[in-house]
């Protein structure tokens, strides 16, 4: 993974500070040239691996980075699902059966339909779970996926359910079918990689808000300071600046100091922002 | 059973569960296959199998009622989803059971555990910005999006509703920094999809000591991308805009001093006003929440925040609204009757005259 991962929750109107600049965010990037404007300014500072969600629009990020392959040569996609929202609507709307079938993959809809049909049926769970994934990886097709992320908000729903299955059938079907690395967000990292033990996943990748003051770090930042110390694990840290509650240079400082942690997501709007977080990483060896 | 319920409170160090009711056999068999737990389609049942310190409803609002009696009567704690019953009535009765046998309760308010609205609440407690004279509540979100909708949430005989199911949380807002209020008027129930309740909610309430409110609540809007609650309060010496993100405060010149604010303007963000919980699942509100219920059942020495008692007065609330709301204008423009299109309302000027 690289040291700097570019992420997406600017282009939908999500921001953990303000209602008002999520508003205006949202208004600024309906557009999806001004989106790949983003993209490409990240792109050409260096940072060409895009997390993104599985939003029904970066469905058109794919498309134009497939269309232009000689312009993208490097560009990679850590894809994140389920994109959460898509389900509940659909799930609110057909009912289970409905949404598994509104979100069949390309593939075959009859075999997809048994599978579906068949795991509904049995009540195993790990067929459905691996048509979800194909349904949400159908987008990126053709394009570099090497990592592919379970969302903190699945992860964490299992992780409190005890339902640790789950994480491995992910982690297996992600490895077989699209040769890449499983990877798991959470907003409770020490409890998860307790579960993904458990669930026999060796040397997991997982992001999760790691910053200076300690901003939603569940159970409090002392246990997080543990496991990076202790436990074997390739972490991605989120939510370094704290939704801008630390200063730029405070943040980058702080977690190039800590121990193990592989990359950095970040988010940013501005060339200015996406340039002088790269030059901040570099300086302090981050 | 909500799952997200069951999976904070599954998570808790201090929590054991012990049994999970549901009418859905599929979720169940799911449940049990993959996590161990014990299940029960009929509550009932459960109730007289399992020994239990507390239960946690999270169904359409029209079971919590009986399952809350049920549990009460048995020596359990309870944590109820809001709004707790559809009669304030009932409430009141289960508030006082619960009192009588020295039982906790609490209500799913959540908003009451959010740092922001919190920090509200202290600024008005410290008087920060004098005598206030109005609030106002807003809720706005995506949830009813079209006509058609198949679950309890688009049948009013079953609590759904933006009355019941939205407009509450902005309702207990007020309730909380306000009080009950004295009378409502000019309440508006109005549809936008739904064929079968409200898409809209809008009132006025008055508090004593001329304090006014107006509710403005609308959850058929998918121009906000998730439920955006807002809370914006005018006093003589100041002005406070609240949401689940930051608190913004104007203090004029003749405000008190209040620790930590200066004279003007003044923003306070979420990631000062929030403490971690143990669990996190799509905001540190609902687990701060369960924390709470758990922590009074073990010390009982915390604020009763959400109580039983506390949620009747809202539910009280709710009544009144839609008493207001069938009522229609209170006062007409008679002009307007005479030049009013062939086919008006039948029957509201007549019935008012």
């Amino acid at each position: 993974m690289d040291r700097l991962l570019f992420g997406d929750n600017q282009f939908f109107g999500v921001n953990h500070m303000s209602e008002e600049k999520a508003r205006a965010q949202a208004m600024r990037f309906q557009d999806l040239d001004a989106v790949m404007e983003v993209l490409d300014t990240a792109y050409d500072e260096g940072i060409t691996t895009f997390m993104c969600t599985t939003h029904e629009r970066i469905a058109e990020v794919a498309d134009r980075v497939r269309h232009n392959p000689e312009r993208y040569a490097d560009f990679t996609f850590f894809p994140g699902m389920p994109y959460a929202h898509k389900y509940a609507d659909a799930v609110t709307e057909n009912g289970m059966l409905g949404a598994v079938r509104k979100f069949l993959p390309e593939e075959g809809i009859m075999n997809a339909m048994l599978r579906g049909g068949a795991s509904l049926a049995r009540k195993d769970v790990e067929g459905l779970i691996t048509l979800l994934i194909d349904a949400e990886m159908a987008m990126f097709r053709g394009l570099k996926t090497p990592v592919i992320w379970l969302q903190n908000v699945v992860v964490d729903l299992l992780l409190g359910l005890g339902f640790t299955d789950a994480f491995s059938i992910f982690a297996k079907h992600v490895k077989k079918r699209y040769n890449a690395e499983p990877g798991f967000i959470t907003m409770n990292l020490p409890m998860l990689l307790d579960a993904l033990d458990r669930a026999g996943i060796e040397n997991p990748i997982v992001c999760s808000n790691i910053n200076k003051i300690g901003f939603r770090m569940s159970g409090g930042i002392e246990g997080y300071h543990e496991v990076l110390e202790t436990r074997k694990f390739r972490a991605v840290a989120m939510s370094v600046f704290a939704s801008g509650a630390i200063p730029a240079r405070e943040a980058i400082e702080w977690i190039s100091e800590q121990p193990n942690i592989e990359s950095i997501v970040f988010g940013a709007s501005s060339r200015a922002n996406i340039r002088s977080t790269k030059q901040l990483v570099d300086e302090f060896g981050a | 059973m909500g799952l997200s319920h069951l999976s904070m409170i599954r998570a808790h160090p201090d929590v054991r569960v012990d049994a999970v009711v549901d009418s859905t056999g599929y979720i169940l068999d799911v449940l049990s296959k993959y996590t161990g737990l014990v299940t029960y389609t009929d509550y009932q049942t459960m109730l007289d199998s399992v020994e239990l310190d507390a239960v946690l409803i999270a169904t359409p609002t029209r079971f919590h009622g009986p399952m809350v009696r049920a549990a009460l009567e048995k020596g359990l704690n309870v944590f109820c989803e809001k709004p707790l019953c559809l009669t304030s009535e009932e409430s009141r009765e289960l508030a006082a059971l619960a009192a009588e046998k020295g039982l906790v309760t609490q209500v799913g308010y959540h908003n009451r555990f959010v740092g922001a609205f919190r920090e509200v609440k202290a600024l008005l407690d410290a008087g920060a910005i004098g005598r206030v004279t109005h609030i106002l509540a807003e809720a706005y979100g995506p949830v009813v999006l079209k006509a058609k909708g198949s679950t309890w949430r688009s049948q009013r005989t079953e609590g759904g509703g933006c009355l019941y199911d939205y407009a509450a949380h902005p309702v207990d807002l007020l309730s909380w920094y306000a009080g009950a209020p004295i009378g409502v008027g000019g309440t508006i129930l109005g549809s936008v999809f739904s064929e079968n309740t409200e898409d809209e909610v809008f009132s006025t309430l008055y508090y004593p000591n001329n304090v006014s409110a107006q509710l403005s609540v609308n959850w058929s809007d998918e121009s906000y991308r998730k439920m955006t609650t807002q809370i914006t309060i005018t006093g003589t010496a100041g002005r406070i805009h609240a949401d689940r993100q930051e608190v913004q405060v104007y203090l004029r010149d003749t405000a008190p001093e209040v620790d930590g604010y200066e004279k003007g303007w003044n923003v306070r963000y979420t990631t000062e006003l929030t403490e971690n919980v143990w669990f996190y699942l799509r905001g540190e509100e609902y687990s701060a929440q369960l924390a709470h219920f758990v922590k009074r059942i073990e010390s009982g020495e915390l604020d009763d925040t959400n109580s039983f008692a506390s949620a009747a007065v809202t539910d009280r609330v709710l009544e009144l609204l839609t008493i207001d709301a069938a009522a229609g204008p209170a006062t007409m423009d008679a002009d307007a009757v005479a030049a009013a299109p062939p086919t008006p309302k039948r029957g509201l000027l007549r019935r008012r005259a």
